[in-house]
């Protein structure tokens, strides 16, 4: 049942410099956008948080850019935006085809890719494409503005380096060099929550990223080690055992997150050079 | 709060964070909005606002705030509606008729060339029990060509 | 004038369900009205020690003792509670109601009311339970004969898991209270099944009882018995407020407390001669029913009745029984226990082919019942038995014979299965319904007034269809009154395929009596001269259909519809992901009424199957629906839906109307069996669904374990 909405409040800031404030003076308030996970959680009383600033109407946080080769993307940018971007389309066409297989047409008309981030879950479509692309993200309080490899953005389950007063205003993404892979692997093929996600890149550098496998998104290190040494699949996949920890849930189970994942690495492999 | 329905501005007296769903069905009387799920998944509750098709479950009156908003009752003001009720209706589209209205506004912003695929991708979102889809497929589609014809 | 029947006339419903305009039960209110909530167990087993109810005034709370008769809902047996007392069966088992002017007052009720409780050890596996619901016996020939005079036996035991309806309207109802009376508005299937149960409960003459059927968001057997208890519900709130009560579930208590399919676990036991013939099959078949019987006996007669699927043989031993366990009541759903046995008959055909090296087609050719052959419980069939020309025309279409060998060795597979579906209900259950139907005369035509209710498949279209031709008029000139028990007879329920064969035979009957009154009038004219009048009919057996249930044996359907099911399908060899290619679907299905509403049913059907076959899984926990979300109970999506072929045949039944038999329910007899041989085909040795890409990563990893990937059993 939908929870009561008088027992909520909503800030409604006319631009970003107000919304700044007033996190500043009420850190205590969520910040909502396109609110597709924020409505779930009131719906099944998940959610306890009662109390949002709503940042939906901050065109400031809009957009997407690429700038001294870096390529930024506005954290209310929402997937179909993404998807219809061609300058995502040319530079990160992994962010696109992830972006694809959020939910329904309706979900990406409305989600974004900020609160993907926020929301912290593990199973967030967009994170490890992110990962692999090696993202940056640009967090901003009313004092400043300061940017966070997204390596270290996530300290736990659903928890994040992100302070109560500060909003995810951008994600950055340096120049990609090498082919860039993505792979979903949900229940269905729309409205999926993954059972298994990866993203990589080939080329020069040799990133690889799971998500779905750990209480955050994995940067399988050792088995991009494995592999950018010369080493053998089979070792790449032994390696990656050691990485990531999957569980059984309502939607899969460890065991085939285990295996799945190590298929997808020689997916991976064979399908790239 | 002031918001267009179906072309006519209404001000409605509820909470900001009141699910538009709610808003339509309760506060403008529109009951054609259907609720499958309460959580975005399944599309019954489909509207267009300012043209883009969302789960009216998930939003926040606060969003469609001086926005147009197009539910199933104004269906017939988007380009292809008129004739995509009636390809639902011809077609076999529409069996217990509660995932309809999503579908048809879902629908509603697919242009004349749109391909099978196409019209999956936009109907994504929306769950039908019934009729597995096929039916769907070819409304949909037989509107499209009905669209294109005029 | 141009015939209606087997004409895609416009549906009566259409315009109103794609403009909005159509009324559904939570589109309603009524003055005064409350909204009501039920206070559910949180254990699967135990006793019920005290309620404790911190809640104010404004609340109305109602419980056991509030229900003016005997406490249980009226359905087969009385083992059922409205509303538990001391002990609990089941999680989510109903204890307390409350309700409340402002729905919202009734979010946290479920922190404000505790339950206290002993628990008790739950018992989830069918096969040690040791209460029984249901036993039944089968027996043709002499089975020990069968096996004596076979050169094989091959056996199998093949487990299917519960299946959630999964209608896009959830339940809901509305009860009105009157002056020693009650009505009830809501989403359901058998108005007259709720009538019985508020009768019963409320201790009120049926006069008194009142339900009337709202637009309904699709059933498919979810909206069959389970609406009797949230009717009862709302009606026991209502009565005590004095004020209407509003009940809609969401979509999680819904998946929570509502009925699912049976689970299933069945063995075969087959004698087969060198040559293919099949001699002699044993079958033992177990259906978990969950907490309470509801309709499992008669879930378990239909699934017993199909268990040896469309084929001949002579000594057949057949056992069933339906199993008390400590999970939610499993009730109707599409098929009722057909789904589960001709799974595993056509699973287990397949093996046989595989161990006979007789191919899938051949070894059904053989075997498929004929026109004069009988049936397990020895029914002799009529020139309408169509086993075999489904099966010719599906193995054509689809090119199964080529793409059999041509796919062999990779990562698709191609698999069918054959299947039938009897009509109407279960042996002499038509006979103790006696359904009536009325036609009543009008200014421009005649008014339909049957208790069968429209829930998507059509049923006022089709009826009308068939009244007009009857009667010699336009299909405009029909019109269909609601499905209210102040107006309409008991037709009974709206289920097991009866709706366009039992009913609509009682209609045409009444349109002809109208015509033979009528003379040379049209109704108008009739109408002007003479008036309004009524014409009633009730059900008679067609002649000869014999049924003992005793012997359980005889005539157990009036007619069957059969049908055979191609799908080819791939599997990902990284993600073990299966995506159905195609799916060709050949039905028989007698006179098609309305051949695009036939088609639809049969589409709708097959992808709910392809669904029970891959992806639908009910996850329960500790007796609990684990994954009680749209987003974790997965159905396909429009991107999922299979490429469907489809073929309708028609082999008339005389005792139909116009030659029309069942259609509803038939189309989910076979997908998860074609799935299951088509995966086979490719390597997977699965049986069990759903087959999902967990089970298929562990049927491999068993094969490769074995040494050789093996194609055999």
């Amino acid at each position: 049942m939908p929870a009561n909405p008088t027992s909520l409040s909503l800030e409604r800031p006319a631009s970003l410099k107000a919304a700044l404030s007033m996190l500043a003076a009420d850190p205590a308030l969520t910040p909502i956008a396109g609110c597709t996970d924020v409505y779930v959680g009131l719906q099944f009383g998940t959610l306890t948080e009662r109390r949002f600033i709503d940042l939906w109407d901050l065109k400031e946080l809009r957009g997407i850019s690429v700038d001294r080769d870096v390529l930024r993307i506005g954290a209310l940018t929402t997937y179909t935006a993404i998807i219809q971007s061609t300058i995502v389309q040319k530079r990160l066409p992994m962010l696109v085809a992830a972006s694809r297989e959020v939910g329904g047409a309706q979900i990406q008309n409305r989600g974004t890719l900020g609160g993907n981030v926020a929301n912290a879950s593990p199973a967030g479509d967009t994170l490890p494409v992110l990962a692999a692309a090696n993202a940056r993200i640009v967090l901003r309080n009313h004092k400043g503005t300061r940017t966070v490899a997204f390596d270290s953005f996530y300290t736990g389950y659903r928890k994040s380096v992100r302070q109560p007063d500060e909003l995810i205003v951008a994600i950055e993404m340096p120049r990609i060099d090498g082919q860039q892979w993505w792979r979903k692997v949900g229940t269905r093929r729309a409205q999926a929550i993954s059972k298994i996600m990866m993203a990589a890149v080939r080329g020069r550098d040799l990133r690889i990223a799971f998500g779905s496998v750990a209480p955050t998104v994995v940067l399988a290190a050792k088995a991009a080690a494995v592999l950018r040494g010369g080493g053998s699949i089979a070792d790449a996949q032994a390696a990656l055992e050691t990485e990531i920890a999957p569980i059984d849930d309502v939607r899969s189970t460890g065991e085939y997150r285990m295996k799945v994942a190590a298929n997808l690495l020689a997916q991976f492999w064979n399908e790239t050079r | 709060m002031k918001l267009t329905v179906n072309g006519k501005t209404r001000t409605v007296t509820a909470h900001p964070m009141k699910r538009l769903l709610d808003v339509l069905r309760e506060d403008c009387g529109l009951t054609g909005t259907k609720e499958g799920c309460g959580e975005g998944e399944c599309g019954a509750c489909t509207v267009l606002i300012d043209g883009v098709a969302v789960d009216s479950c998930i939003v926040p009156l606060a969003h469609a705030e001086g926005r147009k908003v197009i539910t199933i009752e104004g269906a017939t003001a988007t380009r292809t509606g008129k004739a995509l009720q009636d390809a639902f209706v011809v077609h076999g589209g529409a069996q217990c008729g509660i995932c309809t209205p999503g579908m048809i506004l879902a629908a509603a912003r697919l242009k004349p060339g749109a391909s099978e695929h196409d019209i999956k991708v936009a109907l994504a979102g929306n769950l039908c029990r019934c009729t597995g889809y096929p039916a769907i497929f070819r409304s949909v589609k037989s509107a499209l060509k009905r669209g294109r014809a005029r | 004038m141009a015939r209606a029947v087997g004409r895609n006339v416009r549906r009566k419903d259409g315009d109103a369900k794609v403009t909005g305009a159509a009324k559904y039960i939570d589109d309603l209110t009524f003055p005064g009205m409350m909204y009501g909530a039920t206070i559910r167990s949180t254990i699967p087993r135990g006793t019920i020690a005290a309620r404790h109810v911190a809640l104010t005034d404004d609340f109305v709370i109602a419980d056991h003792r509030d229900i003016p008769g005997p406490n249980y809902v009226a359905l087969i047996d009385p083992d059922q509670p409205c509303l538990a007392v001391d002990h609990i069966r089941h999680f989510a088992e109903p204890i307390l109601l409350v309700a409340h002017a402002d729905k919202h007052a009734l979010i946290d009720v479920h922190q404000r009311v505790t339950i206290e409780t002993r628990a008790l050890t739950p018992n989830y596996d069918p096969e040690t339970s040791e209460a029984c619901f249901k036993r039944i016996s089968i027996d043709k020939g002499q089975i020990d004969f069968g096996f004596q005079i076979s050169d094989f036996v091959i056996d199998g035991e093949y487990r299917t898991g519960h299946q959630e309806q999964l209608y896009i309207e959830t339940n809901g109802v509305i009860a009105v209270p009157g002056d020693g009376a009650m009505t009830v508005y809501g989403s359901l299937q058998c108005p007259y099944y709720v009538h019985k149960a508020l009768v019963v409960l409320l201790k009120l003459p049926p006069e008194k009882v009142r339900v009337v059927q709202t637009e309904t968001g699709g059933g498919f057997g979810g909206k069959e018995e389970y609406p009797s208890m949230l009717a009862c519900h709302a009606a026991i709130l209502a009565r005590k407020a004095k004020r209407p009560v509003k009940m809609i579930y969401d979509r999680v208590e819904d998946l929570l407390a509502t009925t699912k399919r049976h689970p299933s676990i069945v063995r075969h036991r087959t004698g087969l001669k060198r040559d293919g013939r099949i001699t002699a099959m044993d079958v033992d078949v177990i259906m978990d029913g969950g907490a309470y019987a509801t309709l499992s006996a008669v879930v378990l007669s239909r699934g017993v009745i199909h268990a040896t699927g469309p084929y001949r043989c002579d000594h057949v031993r057949i056992r069933g029984r339906a199993m008390m366990t400590h999970t939610p009541p499993n009730g109707a759903f599409r098929g009722f226990g057909a789904p589960q046995t001709q799974f595993a008959i056509e699973a287990h055909i397949d093996r046989i082919s595989d161990r006979l090296g007789i191919d899938p087609v051949t070894l059904r050719e053989i075997n498929a019942l004929r026109p004069g052959d009988t049936t397990a419980t020895g029914q002799k069939l009529g020139k309408d038995a169509s086993a075999l020309p489904v099966l010719r025309d599906a193995v054509k279409r689809s090119r199964f014979t080529q793409k059999r060998k041509k796919l062999k060795g990779t990562n698709r597979g191609i698999g069918l299965s054959l299947f039938f579906h009897g009509s109407g209900f279960t042996g002499g259950g038509e006979v103790k319904l006696a359904s009536k139907a009325s036609l009543e005369l009008t200014a421009t035509g005649a008014k339909i007034l049957v208790a069968s209710t429209e829930i998507g498949q059509g049923t006022r279209t089709m009826h009308a269809q068939i009244v007009a031709d009857a009667l010699g008029v336009p299909f405009d000139a029909i019109d269909v009154h609601e499905a209210d028990t102040a107006f309409v007879p008991d037709s009974g329920p709206t289920v097991a395929s009866r709706t366009c064969m039992i009913v609509g035979k009682l209609l045409e009957r009444c349109a002809r009596d109208m015509r033979k009154r009528l003379g040379k009038l049209t109704p108008a004219q009739y109408y002007k001269k003479h008036g309004s009048f009524t014409v009633t009919s009730q059900y008679e057996p067609p002649p000869g259909l014999q049924w003992s249930d005793d012997t359980y044996a005889g005539d157990a359907y009036g007619s069957y519809a059969w049908g055979c099911n191609v799908v080819e399908l791939e599997v990902d060899p990284v993600t073990f992901e299966v995506t159905p290619i195609n799916v060709t679907a050949v039905a028989e299905i007698g006179q098609a009424i309305h051949p695009m509403m036939a088609i639809g049913q049969i589409e709708g059907g097959t992808a709910q199957g392809i669904g029970y076959a891959l992806t639908e899984e009910v996850v329960m926990k500790d007796g609990r629906m684990a994954n009680a979300q749209l987003t974790n109970y997965i159905i396909p999506t429009p991107l999922d839906a299979a490429p469907m072929d489809i073929g309708v045949m028609a082999r008339p039944y005389q005792h139909g109307p116009f030659g029309a038999k069942g259609v509803g329910e038939m189309p989910i007899d076979g997908p998860a069996p074609a799935v299951i041989n088509a995966l086979r085909h490719c390597g997977f040795d699965v049986r069990s669904i759903p087959a999902t890409p967990e089970r298929l990563m562990s049927a491999f990893a068993r094969e490769n374990s074995a040494g050789r990937r093996r194609r055999t059993p």
